[in-house]
């Protein structure tokens, strides 16, 4: 059953759901931060509309900063504004920040703990047509483990805007993953978002399914395929903050349904579905499966064609589903 | 080829680009369509490559450091005979050779993955070095965007080929004035190239980049010069060809179609108009079957 408390969009499960870039509500956010506190600061590499800070450049230009094509000076500028007490937001795509500067964030953001956001725009394969070079699958890994690095991987517009106003908040280094094309807006203005929590969108008994990101959408689906046509019932656990993970919410889920499948649009290796696994593994070893790109790059294409290929869209995840279920002792 | 031949050859790549961003949907134009004389030139008369092996060990080698500008570099080899010139069509579509950044492993002939900027300089200033160590007589050339060189990775490629003094070298810089968002000197002011170039111990050469006989010219005087690695700072018109997308940034990364854009005709027109534009020369011929 999906949860009331959650106020989940009453289209999202419809063909009428509304569709929007996830990246749009970092750029709402970012505007709202930048009102909100003037020591927001927002700097970028070249990129500045597609990764959706032209709205906060044009309204606070005297608080936007240009590094040009530069991702190493990029973070390290920020480092160095956020010693002097600003809070930079840093903006490029995932593949190149954090992919291209992860030592410099290593050390002048997380061994320094400076109060430096990191933005990742067009992560995972809903990049779509430029290809496996800008396709990031690895950012949930690169930044995952980091010490004192806060990793956050919104659902939707609707989450991204309030991820964004929750980090600015937070005195530390964080990571916000974002994509590029169009997706469901799944939750309203009333849903919570905590950045100690992990929602729980939908409860059941049989099976639990542990998603972030664009995935947390074909997992809703798929929750209501299995109970329509197996008399299944899913409970639908949205993992937005992966660090620090609420392994509390999803112990308690597991121990309860018995078997758990992850998804994530990313990279198999060390991202959500291994942060489950080792909670799991220590505390309450239980079956479970884990759904992401196999340790392969993307390559061109269609978002949609993309992710039906690598397995990732909700008849897919029905199969990993019923094929876990099989596993339940 | 005649120089008169080899501007037919770049018009008709031109044309070519065009088409395939159009069924792409998506994709840059401005820069492909400025490197196309220079692409004309480099495979029509400077390179020394065989199309039916691509992997030739004597070859002379070109690394495309500006990944974006692929589809310049898939519709000059179509056109000598790397492959089909129908295949252009499945620019960036779900498993095609022709991904939208090009990657080496999918179509032999393209010498390394680019696409993440500034990495192209360091492979290129590698492989040369390794031929030498070889004792080969291929060339290594490189292509660069401008913008491109606001990452550091190039400038520690430019210090390390000047002290290896890699004479193999040829780095061609896209001096199109454009990048994202903006024009180059105010996105990151580059200022004076060519002093930084030679400050850095580099031998310096000034052309204009869509003037084929320069480009060939510069080339083979690079291959003359001793002691230093050589750039040709290319001076290139952004969108060259097509005149609502000249010297306009806001061309970097879209195709004809893409966007209503204020001096471009409406979106549905865009690449009639582009097209018609390159096949008239802008103008100077009335049309095709004249
Ligand atoms: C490392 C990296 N950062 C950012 C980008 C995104 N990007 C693609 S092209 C481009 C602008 C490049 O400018 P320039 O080299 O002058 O190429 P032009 O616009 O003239 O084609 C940027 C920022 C990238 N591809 N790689
Ligand atoms: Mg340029």
């Amino acid at each position: 059953m999906i949860e009331p408390k959650q106020h989940l969009h009453p289209d999202v499960l419809t063909p009428e759901a509304k569709l929007e870039p996830i990246r749009a509500g970092f750029g709402r956010g970012l505007l709202e931060a930048g009102h909100r506190d003037k020591n927001v600061v927002a700097l970028c590499a070249d990129l500045t509309d597609s990764t959706k800070i032209g709205d906060f450049a044009r309204s606070y230009p005297e608080r936007y900063v240009e590094v040009g094509i530069a991702e190493q000076n990029l973070v390290t500028v920020a480092a160095g504004m956020a010693l002097t007490g600003k809070i930079p937001f840093t903006s490029s795509y995932a593949a190149f920040s954090p992919g291209r500067n992860w030592e410099q964030i290593r050390t002048t953001i997380c061994l320094n703990v400076t109060n430096v956001k990191i933005v990742g725009s067009h992560a995972g394969l809903m990049t779509g047509a430029d290809g496996a070079t800008h396709q990031m699958l690895e950012d949930i890994t690169l930044m995952r483990v980091l010490p004192n690095m806060t990793v956050v991987v919104p659902a939707d517009s609707v989450e991204a805007e309030k991820a964004t106003l929750a980090l600015a908040a937070l005195n530390g280094p964080a990571y916000l993953r974002l994509a590029r094309d169009k997706s469901p807006v799944i939750t309203t203005d009333k849903s919570p978002f905590d950045l100690g929590r992990a929602q729980i969108l939908r409860s059941g008994t049989d099976l639990t399914i542990v998603a972030c990101g664009v995935l947390v959408y074909h997992a809703l689906m798929a929750a209501e395929v299995l109970a329509a046509e197996h008399n299944l019932e899913v409970e639908v656990i949205n993992a937005a903050v992966i660090k620090p993970l609420d392994t509390v919410t999803i112990l308690a889920s597991a121990s309860k349904t018995g078997a758990v499948l992850t998804c994530e649009e990313g990279q198999i290796a060390g991202g959500l579905g291994s942060a489950v696994a080792e909670a799991l593994a220590e505390h309450a070893p239980t079956p479970l499966q884990r759904v992401g790109v196999q340790d392969r790059f993307g390559e061109s294409g269609t978002p949609g064609e993309l992710l039906e290929a690598f397995g990732l869209t909700a008849p897919h995840l029905v199969k990993q589903a019923l094929e876990l279920i099989k596993r339940k002792s | 080829m005649t120089h008169t031949e080899l501007s037919e050859m770049a018009n008709t790549i031109r044309e070519d680009i065009v088409k395939m961003l159009v069924s792409a949907g998506s994709g840059h134009s401005a820069g492909p369509l400025g490197l196309a004389d220079i692409f004309t030139a480099l495979y029509f008369d400077i390179l020394k490559h065989n199309p039916k092996d691509p992997d030739w060990l004597d070859r002379d080698r070109l690394i495309l450091s500006n990944g974006h500008c692929v589809p310049v570099r898939y519709a000059t080899m179509a056109r000598a005979g790397y492959l089909p010139v129908s295949e252009l069509a499945t620019l960036r579509k779900f498993g095609s050779r022709l991904q939208g950044h090009p990657e080496r492993l999918r179509l032999p002939g393209l010498e390394s993955t680019s696409g993440p900027l500034g990495s192209g300089v360091s492979q290129a200033a590698g492989m040369a070095i390794a031929l030498r160590m070889d004792g080969g007589r291929q060339r290594v050339y490189c292509i660069t965007g401008d913008g491109e060189l606001d990452e550091g990775n190039i400038w520690e490629a430019v210090m390390f080929a000047a002290k290896e003094r890699l004479t193999n070298l040829t780095v061609i810089v896209d001096r199109n004035n454009i990048q994202i968002d903006g024009i180059t000197e105010d996105v990151m002011p580059l200022g004076d190239l060519a002093k930084k170039f030679s400050a850095f111990g580099w031998h310096v050469i000034e052309i204009d980049g869509n003037n084929i006989e320069a480009v060939i010219n510069a080339c083979r005087l690079a291959e003359a010069v001793e002691e230093a690695p050589t750039v040709i700072i290319a001076h290139t018109i952004p969108g060259k060809g097509v005149e609502y997308m000249e010297y306009d940034y806001h061309w970097h990364g879209i195709y004809p179609g893409q966007e209503d854009l204020p001096g471009a005709p409406p979106k549905a027109e865009q690449a009639k108009v582009a097209l018609a534009q390159l096949r008239t020369l802008g103008g100077q011929i009335r049309s095709e079957h004249q």
